[in-house]
Order: C-alpha cells, then sequence, then structure tokens
C-alpha cells in the first residue's frame, strides 16, 4: 500500500551566485532599523504532496525532480523535508 | 537556407524574427509549434524572445521539456544550426546545449535599452560578415540577461574562443560600467564548442532593418547564408 508524503523543497542560490535581491532585501531591513541583519539570501519554497511506497522511494523521486526540473544546479542548490500524511 | 521559428507559448519576439529571415533575406521560413517535432526539413532554428510559459519557475525552464525541444537537441547534434535569442539563450543553457546559466541583473531591473557590443572573433558561421573586434549596436530587452557560470567553465569558453559578443563601452574597452546586466566577463552571447549553436541576449532581429536605421543585426543571419 502506499503512503501520500507531503514535501517541501528549499532551493537556494548556490553561495558563490550573488544575489541581488537579497541585496536589496538586506538594506530595506537595515533602514527599518535591524541594524543586525548581517546577510540575506532569497530563495524559493516548494511544495508538494505525491504517493510512494516507501520514504526511500520518495526521497529517489524528489531528488530526480529537482534535478530534472525544479532546481538549475548550475545556479541552485536544494535541500528537501517530507512528512507522512495520515 | 530553411529557417524554422518556434513558437512557446509567451514567445513574442518570433513574428519580428521571420520578417528578417523571410520578409528582408527572401529565406523560406516557417513557424515550428511548440508540440510538433518534425523539423528535418529545415536548416536553422530559432528559438526567439519572449517569456516561455510565462517564465515560470526559471526562464526557459519549462520550455526545455516541450516537445519540439527534443528535436532541436537532434538538430543540433546533427551539427545543424541553432540560434537561441534572448529567451531563446535561456532555454539554450537550460536544456543544457550551452553551458551556465542566466540570472537576475546585477540592479534586479529589466533592462531596454541599445548598448554597444564588440564581436570577439569572427571566425564563427554568426560572425564571420563581420570584423574582428568590430563594435556593433544592438538592442536588449531582459530581467534575467546576467550570464553565470562557474570558474572551469568560463575558462573554457575563453580557451575555446566561444563568447563571441561581449559588453564594451563606445570605445570597445570592456568596463564594469558598460556592463548593463553584470554578466561574468561582461559575455552578451556564446556558442557551443562546434560552433553550431548561438546563444545571445541581444536582440539581432530587431536591428536588421534599414527602415529602423539599426542594421548592425543583419550580417549575422546573412553569415548562415
Amino acid at each position: 500500500m502506499s503512503q501520500q508524503y507531503q514535501c517541501r523543497i528549499y532551493v537556494t542560490l548556490r553561495p558563490s551566485v550573488l544575489d541581488p535581491a537579497g541585496t536589496a532585501v538586506q538594506s530595506g531591513l537595515q533602514q527599518l532599523g535591524y541594524s543586525e541583519v548581517e546577510r540575506v539570501r532569497v530563495g524559493k519554497y516548494i511544495e508538494l504532496t505525491l504517493r510512494a511506497e516507501d520514504e526511500e522511494t520518495a526521497k529517489q523521486h524528489l531528488d530526480q525532480m529537482c534535478d530534472q526540473l525544479l532546481v538549475n544546479t548550475v545556479i541552485e542548490n536544494y535541500s528537501f523535508e517530507l512528512t507522512p500524511v495520515a | 537556407m530553411k529557417f524554422g521559428v518556434i513558437v512557446f507559448p509567451g514567445s513574442n519576439c518570433d513574428r519580428d524574427v521571420e520578417m528578417v529571415t523571410k520578409g528582408i533575406l527572401n529565406q523560406p521560413t516557417r513557424f515550428i509549434w511548440h508540440q510538433d517535432t518534425d523539423i528535418d526539413d529545415l536548416d536553422v532554428i530559432v528559438i526567439p524572445g519572449g517569456f516561455s510559459y510565462g517564465d515560470y519557475l526559471r526562464c526557459g525552464a519549462i520550455a526545455r521539456f516541450s516537445n519540439v525541444m527534443k528535436s532541436v537537441m537532434e538538430h543540433a547534434k546533427q551539427g545543424k544550426y541553432v540560434l537561441g535569442i534572448c529567451n531563446g539563450f535561456q532555454v539554450l543553457t537550460e536544456s543544457g546545449l550551452l553551458p551556465g546559466a542566466l540570472i537576475r541583473n546585477r540592479d534586479l531591473h529589466f533592462i531596454c535599452d541599445r548598448v554597444p557590443l564588440k564581436v570577439e572573433q569572427n571566425q564563427s558561421v554568426w560572425t564571420k560578415n563581420y570584423q574582428s573586434q568590430q563594435i556593433l549596436t544592438l538592442p536588449i530587452a531582459h530581467g534575467e540577461g546576467r550570464y553565470y557560470a562557474d570558474d572551469d567553465t568560463l575558462k573554457n569558453l575563453e580557451d575555446n574562443q566561444q563568447i563571441l559578443f561581449r559588453y564594451v563601452n563606445s570605445h570597445g574597452e570592456i568596463t564594469e560600467d558598460s556592463n548593463p546586466n553584470g554578466s561574468l566577463h561582461n559575455i552578451a552571447g556564446i556558442c557551443n564548442q562546434q560552433g553550431n549553436v548561438l546563444g545571445m541576449m541581444p536582440h539581432p532581429e530587431r536591428a536588421a532593418d534599414q527602415a529602423l536605421k539599426a542594421i548592425d543585426g543583419l550580417a549575422l543571419f546573412q553569415g548562415l547564408l
């Protein structure tokens, strides 16, 4: 019997890629008075649900989805979390 | 030479290209809908500018998986010509036909302007009708045109003379001020190692008609004939 999983995928720019949006947000925060902010990087968050036989298979498929479409590994890194839906 | 211009949902420079290849250069040209796969009759495939699939996820990321792109990969593998302009360049990097990626402009703005470019070498089919080091003026119109690649890739591009166009100032100098979008090495256009695939952010098709008083892009298309 397959299990449904709730997946949360975080896509971030690789450290070597400059992030002008992050820099703009950082200066906005600092202008608001949050001088403690030292570094902002803006990324993407993708939510999806899928069905798989087990968690290992679900992770394998997520890796493939990220490599093929969701992430451009030339400029981005990713990580994900998944939880079984009861 | 028979030209094919790909039309994705959201392409908006397809007719401009046809105007040049068919209207000005009298070459047979047909549009290719993104779901078509039969492009065997064509010599040159042009992937035009625009916002294919609304630029969702990343520019060019969805277009890369359209039916027609499998045929375009095959077309390129056979050594036939592929030209990607603006969004077309983004599709080519996403699909792996060209290395690197195009990311958000340094200053976050969409830039619509005419900028000076330098032709780096004229040993390529794409630039053979220009002088090496010639300064051109071509329109640019993009929000995500900043060329990025890792150091090894950049070194390969430089060593193999794959960089065909660079952003320069009006004296032909490569400076940070003349770099509109923050592209690494001021890169505006590159070809693959074999030289049959070209991707560029500037729009040669928008500067190829005497009526527009801008014809610096015409020689690129004439080089193919």
